[in-house]
């Protein structure tokens, strides 16, 4: 009896019993447990290793003449390889960059040197379509270069945002060229 | 809940007598759907949909059960395994095309039965907890809908997965790592089809849960009706069972009968011929399109062609879709006026159908390609949809002079009593 007098004139000295500690300090601890189980859960929808493992390709560009493209995967996502024309490179260069939406030159969007190669993702921006373009006889948009007909965004030659509601140029990947007619993807 | 006058249930025989004190299940249901649940005598047809909805979530979830004892949730025999229940499984034909066709229906009923609380303006006090509930439970068939149509695996399948995922790229900074934590990869794949598999199974039983959230809070104020007036007096009401049971039980034929005939005779009406191609992750089909119980949210997605206030095309759109529902959250607070049925508010009875009007403008601007008329006409139409929510409704109250309405739901019935009593 005389520790619980002792107590409850302690709770009346700093106003914090010591139950108060308790309960805060076991609700605490629960919550840190539950939080710890939460993570795995939401850990193991990310990308599993065996996806990841497919994050590079190696592509032979040699029978790409000036004027065509190819179609290739990487990481199961479409690759555009296209071989410009002088053309078409100077089409590209001819924009000033205040009139597009996401500026870049197309020598930001090439290796030096291999300005006439532009490898980029075939993946609208916008969401995810892959468009038209790539393959001879299709829509290559009001600027040259590829048209999306999911919901109408045209790229120009050098796959930059020109008209519609992508937000951003097409991707380009990481890649490097391993000798003159192999690339690197990845 | 429920009103003093309500049945009591009396257990027949000592078996239930037994059960009764045990676990009061039986008394359960008779107090819920059974007689002991005072209904207003004066509700229509329109009130059937409810019912209708919750049947036809239980035919989803019987064909859905059985579809996944044959079905396989790998993308290199996923489709093949939905053609061989089309082809060799004993009457697989008609459980997927009840599934496929019964998952539209769903949404037939369940958008008349918004609209007909939108009409007789269900969603207000004391009924606000009901309609969001409901919200919430549209808002659970629509992911439900889309990770089922996904599992086919067909060219729509796969291409409305990396659509549909795609909105969630249109956040800022996260958007894009979002994007492949749902995924599980850089695009669907084996990952996606598995764990839409794994979910499109669960989600059914969640809006399950959420219906008997539902209904429970349906039997505290007890059902609206086509008047608006609450019930005063047991005059205005009769036992659900065998009433509404009855009108229920006609109600459920007619809608049985729409049913079977567009399984059996029109099957691929609602469907998309390009589903019917295997999943090709290099080739997007030429015309994206989603189921069309997804229609008009999808016209509000592409309404925004252009970046304006600092904020790109893609986000507002994916913004606007979304805002487009979350505005039915709101709705309850968003109407000041306390009439609630249409049929005394001549100034919201007009707005209402033009609003209809508006939804299905939309709903054809969704189907067609991403090309004028329909991108201004898509943008007309979005704008229309914001104002009904965000002007109009408010407003309507400071304008509107309400028709007389009746005393009692007794009066609407049976007209005023010949000696004027109060």
């Amino acid at each position: 009896m005389a520790t619980d007098t002792a107590l409850a004139e302690a709770v009346v000295e700093d106003g914090v019993r010591r139950r108060d500690f308790i309960h805060l300090a076991a609700v605490s601890w629960a919550g840190v447990g539950a939080v710890a189980v939460v993570v795995p859960l939401v850990y193991q929808m990310n990308p599993s290793a065996d996806v990841l493992a497919l994050s590079t390709t190696e592509v032979d560009i040699g029978a790409i003449a000036p004027g065509q493209a190819i179609k290739t995967s990487w990481r199961k996502q479409p690759i555009f390889i296209r071989n410009l024309t002088p053309t078409e490179i100077a089409a590209a260069n001819a924009v000033p960059q205040s009139e597009l939406r996401d500026p870049q030159s197309l020598a930001q969007r090439t290796k030096t040197g291999k300005e006439n190669w532009l490898i980029t993702l075939g993946v609208c921006t916008h969401l995810g379509c892959v468009p038209l373009g790539a393959s001879e006889g299709e829509n290559r948009g009001d600027y040259g270069g590829y048209f999306c007909p999911c919901h109408g965004s045209h790229y120009d030659t050098a796959a930059r945002i020109r008209k519609g509601p992508a937000p951003r140029n097409l991707d380009v990947p990481p890649y490097e060229f391993t000798s003159d007619t192999a690339v690197l993807i990845g | 809940m429920s009103f003093p006058w309500a049945q009591q249930y009396a257990p027949q025989n000592g078996l239930m007598k037994w059960v009764d004190e045990r676990l009061p299940l039986p008394r359960l249901v008779y107090n819920a759907i059974g007689a002991g649940y005072p209904v207003p005598r004066n509700i229509n047809y329109w009130w059937n949909f409810g019912v209708l909805a919750g049947v036809a979530l239980v035919i989803q979830l019987i064909t859905g059960i059985v579809l996944a004892m044959h079905y396989s949730a790998n993308t290199l025999v996923a489709f093949n395994s939905v053609e061989h229940i089309m082809r060799d499984v004993n009457a697989g034909w008609f459980l997927r095309y009840a599934h496929m066709n019964g998952a539209s229906f769903f949404f037939i009923v369940v958008y008349i039965h918004i609209f007909r609380g939108l009409y007789f303006g269900s969603y207000k006090a004391p009924r606000e907890m009901i309609w969001l509930l409901g919200v919430v439970i549209f808002l659970l068939m629509m992911a439900t809908a889309f990770m089922g149509y996904v599992l086919v695996w067909g060219q729509m399948s796969f291409w409305g997965a990396q659509v549909i995922t795609g909105f969630f790229s249109a956040i800022p900074l996260v958007g894009e790592p979002l994007r492949v934590w749902l995924l599980g990869g850089f695009v669907p794949d084996q990952a996606t089809l598995n764990r839409f598999f794994s979910l499109h199974y669960l989600l059914p039983f969640v809006i399950f849960g959420v219906i008997i959230l539902h209904v429970w809070a349906l039997h505290i104020p007890g059902s609206s009706n086509p008047t608006g007036v609450e019930i005063k007096s047991e005059s205005d009401t009769v036992p659900f069972h065998p009433y509404f049971t009855a009108k229920d039980g006609f109600g459920l034929c007619v809608f049985l009968l729409a049913f079977v005939a567009v399984t059996f005779f029109f099957p691929n009406m609602m469907g998309h011929p390009d589903n019917y191609i295997p999943a090709n992750g290099l080739s997007t089909p030429a015309h994206i399109v989603p189921e069309w119980y997804f229609w008009p949210f999808y016209a509000i997605l592409r309404a925004f062609t252009g970046n304006f206030l600092g904020v790109d095309a893609k986000l507002w759109g994916v913004i606007a879709m979304f805002a487009s529902i979350a505005l039915l959250f709101f709705l309850p607070w968003l109407d000041r006026s306390p009439i609630r049925s249409a049929n005394y508010r001549p100034l919201y009875r007009i707005f209402f159908w033009v609003w209809m009007a508006d939804v299905v403008l939309l709903g054809v601007c969704g189907v067609m390609p991403a090309a004028q008329p329909w991108i201004i006409l898509s943008q007309i139409g979005s704008i229309y949809y914001f104002a009904h929510f965000l002007i109009i409704i408010p407003l309507i109250p400071r304008f509107e002079k309400p028709l007389p309405m009746p005393n009692s739901i007794t009066e609407a019935v049976l007209g005023k009593p010949s000696s004027a009593a109060a």
